[in-house]
């Protein structure tokens, strides 16, 4: 098995342990948590967790300088990065949580509240099955019957070209984006035991392949 | 679809899993770690692990122990026990919780908890919430000075909390705690009723019946149990099994029991000696991560 260097982002919030934990169970060994320019450098891929409010977490990566470096690594050198709940929802281009708020605006698209039919709670938390649209992340084909952990209030609404997998809570959820090297995903891989650890999996081996 | 939730709660005193019994007898089970390891093996989809002595120790949660109980953790984590402080949820985050529970902070230090809902997001704020019956409806219950709170009643204290931003509220009943006479489904529907939160309910179970009855009864979207799961073999496997039967529920193990048979009580049954013949020669590969 290759080594990859994994680097999971750390602005401030975030469960990044629970990442790390998930990761080391792979057996990857070269991984760290890490805000260090000269470490996300050194990275050949790049995670960004999420448990956070939008404004606090897109706030603190733009305190700790991580914008810039972020941007020339992953739209410069075109590093594979997983965006993970509001890591995901960082990269749209706006966000209406706690007011308006500028993302990163790698994929176009604007992050919502959700508003659904009566009868279904906010947030929307549990373990959800995917309809899958394109299959880069996703390895097995019984895709119907496997399950991911949600835990938001929030989604990513984006054009339908960005959007490799949805979910279903009263309405259409966009469950997973991608656009060139970046993949976002609104679901805990991390929480979504042993089909969350194939999904790192098959993160992990893109560069394999490139 | 959104499929329903069976949770495990962990109850830690001094660092060891314990069982409790009305919140007044504790019996010790062992080290948290295995107990995590163990239920995530088993399917659980989700755990919360409170540690009901941290908050009085020491006026914190105990960090250390978290951060080794989560290490074989991969479903959600909840934890709660002595969180009085935005640092301690910051800490914990970087512990391997994923989900923080607040109870005291709801009654003495309701700052905390809309702090936590905006540095955090309303999805991280789990509202635990202890209820007793009184001759005036379910009243919150206040597990440090061991009374409940005349005047506040568990669904209006439920409003409350939505308002300041929790995103989830876990409702224990006190008087089923450790009782197995089953969840109080009048308590559970009193609480759904009052919030447009998802509710998972504590308190009570027994068997995989009781997990079907409020999942069917009520509007709760998770079944909680402790004692129960931690004496049986593959415990929550057995109970999903059943459950799924009639409600859809999440059983992604490797062994599902899909085709087994359960007593009146949901035991397993053995398998006919036939059966079990035939299996010896069943190759079983490993799965592959």
């Amino acid at each position: 098995m290759k080594q990859p260097n994994i680097v999971i982002i750390d602005y401030g919030v975030g469960n990044t342990h629970s990442v790390f934990n998930a990761i080391n169970f792979l057996g990857y060994k070269k991984v760290k948590i890490s805000d260090n320019p000269e470490i996300i450098k050194k990275a050949d891929l790049l995670i960004l967790p999420g448990v956070g409010a939008f404004d606090e977490a897109i706030n603190n990566l733009k305190q700790r300088g991580l914008e810039p470096i972020l941007g020339e690594e992953v739209l410069g050198k075109k590093k594979p990065i997983l965006g993970i709940c509001v890591g995901m929802q960082m990269l749209a281009s706006f966000s209406e949580e706690n007011g308006l708020h500028a993302g990163l605006n790698w994929i176009e698209g604007t992050v919502k509240k959700l508003e659904l039919p009566d009868g279904f709670a906010v947030p929307h938390v549990g373990w959800n099955n995917l309809e899958i649209i394109d299959n880069t992340l996703f390895s097995n084909n019984n895709m119907e019957n496997i399950h991911f952990y949600f835990d938001h209030s929030y989604y990513f609404e984006s054009k339908d070209s960005s959007v490799s997998a949805y979910c279903d809570y009263g309405i259409k959820i966009t469950a997973a984006v991608q656009k060139d090297n970046i993949y976002g995903v609104q679901f805990h891989p991390e929480k979504s035991q042993v089909n969350g650890l194939k999904l790192f999996r098959r993160f992990f081996t893109l560069i394999d392949n490139a | 679809m959104l499929k329903k939730r069976i949770s495990a709660n962990v109850i830690v005193r001094n660092g060891i899993v314990v069982q409790s019994i009305n919140f007044k007898k504790y019996l010790p089970i062992g080290k948290p770690a295995i107990a995590l390891e163990f239920l995530n093996q088993w399917g659980i989809d989700e755990i919360v692990l409170l540690d009901i002595t941290a908050g009085i120790q020491n006026g914190k949660p105990d960090f250390g122990m978290v951060k080794k109980a989560s290490v074989k953790c991969y479903v959600p984590l909840t934890v709660g026990g002595g969180i009085n402080h935005l640092d301690h949820v910051k800490e914990l985050m970087h512990c391997g919780a994923d989900k923080i529970s607040l109870n005291q902070a709801t009654l003495h230090n309701k700052q905390l908890v809309s702090d936590t809902a905006h540095t955090f997001g309303n999805q991280c704020v789990v509202v635990s919430i202890d209820a007793v019956e009184s001759s005036k409806g379910y009243l919150v219950y206040d597990h440090v000075t061991k009374q409940a709170m005349p005047t506040l009643t568990v669904a209006s204290h439920a409003k409350q909390m939505e308002g300041l931003g929790a995103g989830e509220i876990f409702v224990n009943s006190v008087d089923r705690d450790g009782s197995y006479k089953g969840y109080d489904l009048n308590l559970i529907n009193e609480v759904c009723d009052a919030v447009n939160l998802p509710v998972i309910c504590s308190g009570g179970a027994k068997n995989a019946n009781d997990f079907l009855k409020v999942l069917e009864d009520t509007n709760a979207s998770a079944a909680s149990a402790g004692n129960f799961f931690f004496f049986t073999e593959h415990s929550v496997t057995t109970t999903k099994a059943v459950v799924r039967k009639q409600k859809d529920v999440r059983l992604e193990t490797f062994i599902t029991y899909s085709n087994s048979n359960f007593d009146d009580e949901f035991r397993l049954l053995k398998k006919k000696d036939s059966e079990l013949e035939d299996m010896l020669y069943v190759e079983i590969k490993k799965e592959v991560i």
